[in-house]
């Protein structure tokens, strides 16, 4: 029960993780290796806020979420956007844009170690037990979840209710079909790349209320999103959401019943698992 | 074998004999400097003899580099130092083995993102196995060898990977690799096999970054998980090949020679801002000499004998 109730929380704010990587993966078709330091990034930018003015670490979502978008706009126009003009088909796209974001990854790295130092940081926020079948919980897993349940509807509802959220979905399924019915690519491709971090610094954000961090551990959060986003399948968001859970389950499973740390291996396993059985996700389709 | 082929056997040769010379003129900070090199060219070339013709960017030297490190390290109380080198060469070998059938069958992203994090998951595992059995994290790796020794052990491995290289490149298996790289599609048509292909590859590779882990272990002397299976020594291999430039064999020796010295200057001048300052060196690589430093000295030649 205390797994299934702790796997559960912790896959909600993955889910925000993995939905961000999954608009820049699907949309716009950028393979961002450095998503994890946007994440790690947002948990430093909340402890920042958190420290200096002691409100709610929920309130540095208002800044931290529009920053993100900004910053990863940035980067898509003047970083990707040369690269994907450069590229002469997917697979150059595809090598050209995961070494770009892997030297951004440590850029990133760099900027936050020279900022922050290598030390670990946490925060204390609302660490009080909720008891939920007879389990102890804090308090700040819960918010955090419920958080990031309500930001996981907004996105779905974004998606799927408006006009910009359908020409993203008609860009992720085919590019060339999308630009025959007047959707601007380029456009809807940087909205994607800038949503998916800000949606990513959201996650960054939750997740920090109620985890330790360094610096470094961004790879760490790439490889987590990344694992999501091929377990739900690439072009189906309810994939992303349910992957999550599971992952969410089997670390929390791993965690208390082997070793803490070897989460990294628990996402490891079900990754062989989904590449052995269903290569397509749970929700793709076979091509 | 044709003439030019005697030729340029003989210039390589040639070429290591001269480099074999360098402990004998110098035992400090260059001979140093030279097992850097030597050691980034195995690491280098082996990584393009995979990578290079396939355009799969591996991002796990150091998983199989630590592996090695780490068969010397806890094996050096039950066997000699050369049976642990086989058996560092084996287990790394057999680990790309077990990696690459899961993720080399089927095309696409996968390998690139499995090899993210691949070097973190052995160092989780390797840690965890040490606490179970109790233990201590660091291990001592106490075996005499001068650094002349091990740059000459180096440079005859390198050797030994520039010869294979050549030998895979004139083979059917180095122009089915080929093929793979340039259209994967093409490739399965005309009936290459090509899962067996990249497994076998990229196991050749492996088990190189493998032996020299084992090799350099001894230098090291004190072997601890986070040092065995640094995310830094994978992205340098990376950086330096690219730098270099993949579709040549001897491609990676050029970015290894400049990058090390550069190195060198800059972690001794900004010891505190290495990561940011590879980070920006590698996206000056991709953006601003995609082909490497061949691919510029192959152009300018080209426009050479147009002008002629």
């Amino acid at each position: 029960m205390d797994i299934i109730v702790t796997g559960l929380l912790l896959g909600g704010t993955y889910a925000l993780m993995a939905m961000g990587l999954q608009l820049q993966y699907g949309v716009a078709r950028i393979m961002n290796l450095a998503n994890g330091e946007v994440l790690i990034a947002a948990a430093f930018g909340t402890f920042w806020f958190f420290a200096a003015t002691r409100f709610s670490p929920l309130w540095a979502l208002l800044f931290v979420v529009p920053l993100a978008f900004v910053v990863n706009g940035a980067v898509y126009r003047v970083l990707l956007l040369p690269l994907v003009r450069r590229a002469r088909n997917q697979g150059q796209l595809e090598v050209d844009s995961i070494l770009a974001t892997f030297g951004l990854s440590f850029i990133a790295v760099g900027l936050l170690q020279a900022t922050v130092g290598g030390e670990y940081l946490s925060y204390s926020y609302l660490a009080e037990p909720v008891v939920i079948f007879g389990e102890r919980y804090g308090l700040n897993r819960i918010v955090a979840f419920v958080g990031a349940v309500v930001l996981c509807a907004m996105l779905y509802l974004w998606l799927h209710r408006t006009r910009t959220g359908l020409a993203l979905r008609a860009v992720a399924v085919s590019p060339s079909s999308a630009s025959l019915v007047s959707i601007n690519v380029a456009r809807a491709s940087a909205l994607a790349f800038a949503m998916g971090g800000a949606v990513t610094a959201a996650g960054g954000t939750l997740l920090s209320m109620f985890l330790t961090f360094d610096a470094s551990l961004g790879v760490i959060f790439t490889l987590k999103a990344l694992v999501i986003v091929i377990m739900g399948g690439v072009s189906d968001i309810r994939g992303a959401i349910v992957a999550s859970f599971i992952l969410g389950f089997a670390e929390t499973a791993v965690a208390s019943l082997v070793d803490p740390g070897l989460t990294l291996a628990a996402a490891y396993m079900l990754f062989i698992i989904v590449l052995l059985v269903r290569p397509e996700g749970l929700f793709g389709r076979r091509s | 074998m044709s003439g030019a082929d005697m030729r340029n056997l003989a210039l390589a040769a040639l070429a290591f004999l001269v480099a074999a010379l360098l402990p004998l003129v110098d035992t400090g900070y260059w001979l140093s400097i030279g097992v850097s090199i030597a050691m980034y060219t195995v690491l280098a070339t082996s990584w393009t003899l995979f990578s290079g013709p396939t355009n799969y960017i591996s991002l796990a030297t150091a998983a199989f580099f630590g592996i090695g490190m780490y068969v010397v390290a806890a094996g050096l109380d039950y066997a000699s130092f050369p049976v642990l080198i086989v058996l560092a060469a084996v287990a790394a070998a057999a680990f790309a083995g077990i990696i690459g059938l899961a993720t080399l069958r089927i095309s696409g992203v996968y390998f690139v993102i499995f090899t993210l994090g691949l070097a973190e998951l052995v160092r989780q595992i390797v840690s965890w196995a040490q606490h179970v059995m109790g233990s201590s994290s660091g291990l001592y790796v106490l075996i005499g060898m001068s650094d002349a020794a091990l740059y000459w052990l180096l440079l005859g491995l390198a050797a030994i990977v520039f010869l294979i290289g050549w030998l895979i490149g004139r083979s059917r298996l180095g122009f089915a690799l080929r093929i793979i790289g340039n259209d994967e599609v093409v490739a399965v048509h005309v009936g290459i096999d090509t899962s067996r292909a990249k497994v076998v590859l990229f196991v050749i590779s492996a088990m190189f970054a493998g032996i020299t882990g084992a090799l350099v272990a001894p230098r090291w002397s004190y072997v601890e998980p986070t040092l065995a299976f640094s995310p830094f020594l994978s992205f340098q291999v990376v950086i330096m090949s690219l730098l270099g430039g993949t579709h040549r064999l001897w491609g990676p020796l050029l970015g290894v020679v400049p990058f090390t010295l550069l190195w060198e200057f800059i972690s001794a001048r900004f010891p505190a801002q290495t990561t940011l300052l590879l980070g920006v060196a590698f996206l000056l690589i991709v953006y601003a000499i995609p082909n490497g430093v061949v691919g510029l000295c192959e152009t300018a030649y080209r426009r050479w004998r147009y002008a002629k």
